[in-house]
């Protein structure tokens, strides 16, 4: 009996606020969308982050047979090898170093293959010069090791392979920080929208709730038909948003941009199906919080 | 079942309080008439009652509970014992009068069952039977506040507060209603009726207390509606109006009954 009145009571007041509650619905939806798109992002920066940025962050190139610079003298030696090595793994520079890997012309020449299989078939393996890669403790320390063996013998070039992925992470970061900034303003105007639309809810049904006051029901039930039609007009918003995401996602990342650059780690319709549950707890939150402050002015026991 | 202890309420950025030091005891089962012209502090009283408003000093009880000390989530109790009644009606349009009875069960939790069971029967008591299904619209002002009285004792309350109920009424209906809220008090309910036709106050010889600025000038058992503002004299010679609201021995200006 209770439930079902407070029922009929949400329906009653979703119809005739229709227009503020359709309002509701969409500026949530926004905003939660750039709330989820914010959050998604920050997990493709993490995702590569974890996938490249700490596994490989130095690249010492050796001198190949056809190498120009002025360091080289033909292709690097064993000798030279055998030094490199050794000034790798020995102080003063083991400390900073966390593991040394060697890559073969042949295994670079399959890398480059696995990446692009046309451009790969103009080069033959003992064009691509071998390396050491090399992974730092501290990767802000990039400094030491490329003064440590820029222009020793067999050695062509030193290269912080970070610097290839940085601009990537600065455009992430930069939208990230874009998309939430939005999502602040859509969520602000989100709270105001719902209390200003729960205040012209209770404004519309001061008749019933006046009597309701008057013959003594309790607050949670003068309050909750009002509170709940915040929390479906939410969630309603909520739920659009993750859909969006989870096209965006499906379309956009894994339907184009693994097929386009397939060389990284993407985000999939998990992580967005992760996310969602989030954008619906924060979603209720704002409601409640919005609902609670407008009802204690507008809709005393 | 009421008692106010030199009461006082002063509303924001007013300088005259609207009740004055109001000291005012009613009995369980008592019939009051509260009297006054507009501002005189009648609607103030029975706010502090309903405890929509709490009393700037002194003390309310109402039903055994201080109202002071009283916190907001047992308002709702307190409510659930007094039944309201309003010169506006206050129904709601959209329901008919079973439906608008049955609210007044509906928002405090009462079962399908009980509603179906309270509901006809408070109607038959306040002379709707069979009109249950009709809307607010399709009743005259007397049925419509029959209703409203309906809703107001649904749920059996120890006390029933009536604020110029019959304001908007012609004389007659007035009196029928009135005569109602007789019959209610007959049944135990304690009934304070704000009004100031005089007409029903002096044909009901029940007690009748007069605000004027805020304070009780005049507390007197069987009065009739006699102001200081407008003192009625009898015409020498006759010891009783038209509805028997004067006696012989009153003297003028001074109130209608005997003590």
């Amino acid at each position: 009996m209770r439930f079902q009145f407070v029922l009929s009571e949400i329906g009653i007041g979703l119809r005739r606020n229709l227009a503020m509650t359709i309002s509701v619905v969409l500026v949530t939806f926004v905003s939660l969308t750039f709330v989820g798109a914010g959050a998604l992002m920050q997990q493709q920066v993490s995702t590569m982050k974890g996938d490249w940025y700490d596994r490989v962050q130095v690249a010492i190139f050796l001198c190949t047979q056809d190498s120009l610079s002025a360091s080289c003298s033909g292709a690097a030696s064993d000798d030279d090898k055998a030094a490199i090595e050794a000034a790798l793994t020995s102080a003063p520079l083991s400390d900073l170093v966390s593991e040394v890997q060697f890559e073969t012309s042949d295994e670079a020449y399959e890398q480059f293959r696995a990446q692009d299989e046309q451009l790969s078939a103009s080069v033959t393996p003992d064009q691509l010069p071998e390396s050491f890669r090399v992974g730092l403790v501290d990767p802000e320390r990039f400094g030491v090791i490329s003064e440590s063996f820029q222009g020793s013998p067999g050695v062509e070039e030193v290269v912080d392979q970070r610097e290839v992925l940085e601009p990537f992470f600065d455009v992430l970061n930069a939208a990230t920080a874009g998309s939430l900034a939005l999502a602040g303003v859509m969520l602000v105007a989100a709270v105001l929208l719902i209390g200003t639309t729960i205040r012209l809810a209770a404004f519309n049904r001061r008749r019933e709730t006046g009597i309701m006051r008057l013959v003594g029901a309790s607050s949670t039930f003068l309050q909750l038909p009002f509170l709940l039609e915040g929390v479906i007009a939410v969630c309603l918003g909520a739920a659009l948003a993750g859909g969006v995401l989870l096209l965006a996602v499906d379309r956009g990342v894994t339907g184009w941009l693994a097929q386009q650059v397939p060389a990284f780690d993407y985000i999939t319709a998990t992580d967005v199906w992760a996310t969602i549950p989030w954008l619906f707890v924060g979603g209720i939150v704002l409601a409640s919080v919005a609902s609670l402050v407008s009802l204690s002015r507008y809709l005393k026991v | 079942m009421i008692r106010f202890d030199d009461v006082t309420k002063t509303y924001d950025r007013t300088a005259r309080p609207a009740l004055d030091g109001i000291d005012l005891e009613v009995a369980r089962g008592e019939f009051v008439f509260l009297v006054g012209a507009s501002g005189s502090g009648k609607s103030t009283f029975l706010r502090l009652v309903l405890k929509e408003d709490d009393a700037t000093s002194g003390a309310v009880q109402v039903a055994g509970k201080d109202l002071r000390r009283l916190s907001s989530w047992k308002v709702p109790h307190l409510r659930r014992q007094i039944g309201v009644v309003f010169q506006d009606f206050r129904l709601l349009p959209g329901k008919t009068v079973f439906q608008n009875v049955a609210f007044a069960l509906q928002v405090i939790g009462r079962s399908r069952a009980s509603i179906a069971a309270a509901v006809p029967e408070v109607l038959e008591l306040v002379g709707l039977e069979g009109k249950g299904e009709r809307l607010p619209h399709e009743l005259s002002g007397g049925e419509q506040q029959r209703v409203a009285i309906a809703r107001a004792i649904v749920n059996s309350p120890a006390i029933l507060l009536a604020d110029e109920p019959t304001g908007n009424l012609d004389p007659t209906t007035s009196l029928g209603i009135t005569r109602l809220l007789e019959r209610i008090n007959g049944r135990g309910t304690t009934v304070v009726m704000a009004t100031h036709d005089d007409d029903i106050v002096d044909s009901m010889r029940k007690r009748v207390v007069e605000l004027v600025d805020g304070r009780v000038v005049r507390d007197e058992h069987q009065g009739g509606y006699v102001t200081g503002a407008v003192p009625v004299v009898p015409p020498p010679g006759l010891s009783v109006d038209h509805r028997g609201a004067v006696s012989v021995d009153t003297v003028p200006g001074q109130g209608g009954g005997p003590r």
